[in-house]
């Protein structure tokens, strides 16, 4: 009995000391924490994606309660709402962004780009892009190894073993370009977001001219400029033999679409022109 | 008999495919494709354009910088295009193509095939001379020969190493060249030695070349200070900084140090006597040896090809693809590059075509590392395979970076070895490029 009491007794004695030098020590050498930070990091999502490019969401955070001018900091995931949120709370003007998704831009499908070789290495876009052009002819089309998908944290990007393509779920999507900075092609662009996951833009990055593209991929485009001419708004430009719809110009008039030769330039979630002189539209 | 000390692997060699031919001269190409980036360091810039008619030896891409090599006509006739062509692995390069009409050298090049023992050329002269005639490493690495023998100041050179080794299976071209040009190789050697300022120069040859041993024991009685020095058969014993170790036991440090640190400079057989023709004949690198090899290939032969030599017009005069699925390798099996585009042509570097059936190079199934330590074991360069393919993975570049990643010399021991058939060098390679790319970026800030 006594023996429990000689153990007891000292280990409680130690404790209370080392707590009450705890106690003096942690006063002495506290850090001074804005307490609002814990408070923006509840209201972000959490998703330590980095997408805003800090760390994670408390890195955002403390930037967003220690920096004055909050305009240049945003978080993707949580949106316009989220940081409207933080910005009432903090007394900041909200930083505004309009919302973004992440587009694949490659159409080179199976059917349309057809394999020339086969590559029995690791499985990895990264690895593959290091070793040679790809399975296909067109060096700068998507391999559909998945890198992306791997990258992705929101479940949003998906090989479709049907196209081997990548193919982005513009629902889940957050635009935190995790996507982007993984695909070692170039080929992911975050674009801007239309109601509805509406879209138009071109899927092709071919760098070739464009008998080369044309060889290697049906749904490529060959940078003929047919769209750039029938653009209104001045949204099309064309370097390096590859057209690019800017999404923050273009109208989704569609008038570029009917236009394309190859089908190059796809469009989501809208109905074709309807035909005029030419009846000749493409299909989603 | 002497060999690296750590690491190292046995593959078998394969040699005997193609060890008994001699070096045959290949047909010349009608047309020739060029490649403007045949070395490592800047591409070089074309001189001709299109229409321009040229002959063999002509200048016709000089090279941009110091980092760089000169580019020379393969064949004499008209330049019909300067443009992007796809490469062996189908990415797109800057080319010469050179339509072929006759076979006429340029003036002043010496085409006899006697020997010219005699050179009183300077050390600066020769390097001059190496570098006019666009001479690079010819083992595969093609590092610029001119920069490789030109001595940064405070440094000195103590000895020449000449890389006889070609620890690569499969691959003969060296060793037909040391037999059949052992002369020229020689006084390349000694050429070498007067650029460099040395007074000893070992050619490395490993014991399962014993012939070329023998051969070039029996020359070296000719010459002062060249001694031929057998080692123990070990791959890679033919990259530069384990044959240094092989020869003299100094280890060369960690980059950015280099050979010339521990006093050594290293040149391929092949490129001494490209180096014998560049400075006796002014003959500029225009041809290489080139084996084409492969257990299924039906005659095998080690061919003498002008470069821009389409590949699969070599395949076509050794019997053409065997039937089935092949897989074409630009160098040998342990370090060569698959080729998916068989019309790109030969380079400066392209030391053999191996040939493998699509059954031999099926990898197996991988399954997880029970941390055997086997790849560490086979590492020449002593680091940790199995740990810096894991960061790869994980996209640690920091962490790989202090573990010494741009140590990596890419042999391809590790993978070869891992019983778990882990893509070991797929991830350590990826991850050894994303590196060098974070410290020339660096750089480039500073």
């Amino acid at each position: 009995m006594m023996s429990l009491f000689y153990t007891i007794v000292p280990l409680c004695a130690i404790g209370l000391v080392a707590a009450i030098i705890l106690y003096f020590v942690s006063q002495k050498f506290k850090v001074e924490e804005d307490p609002r930070i814990d408070d923006v990091e509840k209201m972000l999502p959490g998703a330590n994606c980095g997408g805003c490019g800090f760390p994670g969401c408390r890195g955002l955070a403390t930037a967003l309660v220690e920096k004055e001018d909050i305009s240049s900091l945003y978080c993707s995931v949580g949106g316009g709402d989220c940081m409207k949120a933080i910005a009432d709370y903090l007394g900041k003007a909200a930083p505004v962004k309009e919302p973004q998704v992440a587009t694949v831009r490659c159409g080179g499908t199976c059917e349309k780009r057809p394999r020339t070789s086969t590559y029995a290495g690791t499985k990895s876009c990264a690895i593959a892009s290091g070793v040679y052009k790809g399975e296909t002819d067109c060096a700068y089309g998507c391999l559909g190894y998945g890198d992306c998908v791997e990258a992705c944290a929101f479940d949003a990007i998906h090989i479709n073993p049907e196209t081997g393509l990548a193919e982005v779920d513009a629902d889940k999507c957050t635009a935190c370009g995790a996507c982007v900075a993984a695909c070692p092609k170039g080929i992911i662009e975050l674009r801007k977001k239309w109601p509805k996951n509406r879209a138009i833009y071109v899927s092709c990055v071919s760098k070739d001219k464009g008998p080369v593209t044309m060889k290697a991929c049906k749904a490529g485009c060959i940078g003929c400029g047919k769209c750039v001419k029938v653009c209104e708004f001045g949204a099309i430009t064309i370097e390096n033999n590859v057209a690019f719809i800017d999404s923050t110009k273009c109208r989704l008039c569609r008038k570029c679409v009917a236009e394309c030769p190859t089908g190059a330039i796809k469009m989501v979630g809208l109905a074709p022109l309807p035909p005029k002189e030419k009846p000749e539209t493409k299909e989603n | 008999m002497k060999t690296f000390p750590i690491g190292g692997v046995h593959p078998s060699d394969n040699k005997k495919w193609s060890k008994s031919k001699a070096i045959e001269v290949m047909e010349l190409p009608d047309v020739v494709t060029i490649p403007l980036a045949q070395h490592i360091g800047a591409p070089a810039t074309a001189l001709v354009k299109k229409g321009d008619a040229v002959k063999v030896g002509d200048k016709i891409a000089e090279a941009t910088g110091f980092m760089s090599a000169n580019i020379h006509a393969p064949i004499s006739g008209t330049v019909t295009a300067v443009d992007l062509q796809p490469n062996g692995q189908g990415l797109r390069q800057m080319m010469v193509t050179i339509k072929r009409e006759g076979d006429e050298w340029a003036e002043g090049i010496d085409l006899s095939t006697d020997l010219v023992k005699e050179c009183n050329l300077s050390s600066a002269e020769i390097i001059a001379r190496i570098k006019e005639a666009g001479i690079v490493g010819m083992g595969g690495a093609t590092f610029p020969t001119h920069v490789k023998l030109s001595i940064p100041e405070g440094k000195r050179a103590e000895i020449l190493i000449i890389n006889g080794v070609e620890c690569e299976p499969y691959l003969t071209s060296d060793y037909r060249t040391m037999l059949e040009r052992g002369e020229e190789l020689l006084v390349g050697t000694s050429i070498l030695m007067k650029a460099v300022s040395v007074e000893k120069a070992v050619i490395g040859v490993e014991n399962n070349k014993p012939d070329a041993i023998k051969h070039l024991k029996e020359l070296a009685k000719g010459y002062n200070g060249i001694e031929v020095k057998p080692l123990k058969t070990m791959y890679p014993q033919g990259g530069e900084k384990q044959l240094i170790a092989a020869v003299t036991g100094r280890e060369v440090p960690a980059p950015p140090a280099l050979p010339i640190d521990v006093g050594a400079v290293v040149c391929n057989a092949s490129t001494a006597v490209a180096v014998y023709e560049a400075v006796q004949k002014n003959k500029p690198l225009v041809q290489r040896v080139v084996t084409v090899t492969g257990k299924s290939i039906k005659d095998t032969k080690n061919l003498l090809t002008r470069f821009g030599t389409p590949i699969s017009a070599l395949i076509e005069k050794c019997g053409g693809l065997p039937e089935g699925d092949n897989r074409v390798l630009n160098g040998g099996p342990m370090m060569g590059r698959p080729m998916s585009n068989l019309a790109s042509p030969v380079m400066k570097g392209c030391s053999g075509i191996t040939v493998i059936s699509g059954k031999e190079a099926l990898r197996g199934e991988p399954s997880a590392c029970i941390k055997c330590a086997k790849c560490i074991e086979a590492c020449p360069m002593g680091l940790e395979p199995y740990l810096l393919a894991k960061q790869s993975k994980k996209k640690a570049w920091g962490e790989m970076e202090k573990n010494d990643i741009v140590s990596c010399i890419e042999c391809g021991c590790c993978q070869f070895t891992c019983p778990a058939n882990i893509a070991l060098l797929d991830y350590v390679r990826l991850g050894k490029q994303t590196v060098m790319g974070i410290i020339r970026a660096r750089n480039a800030k500073k």
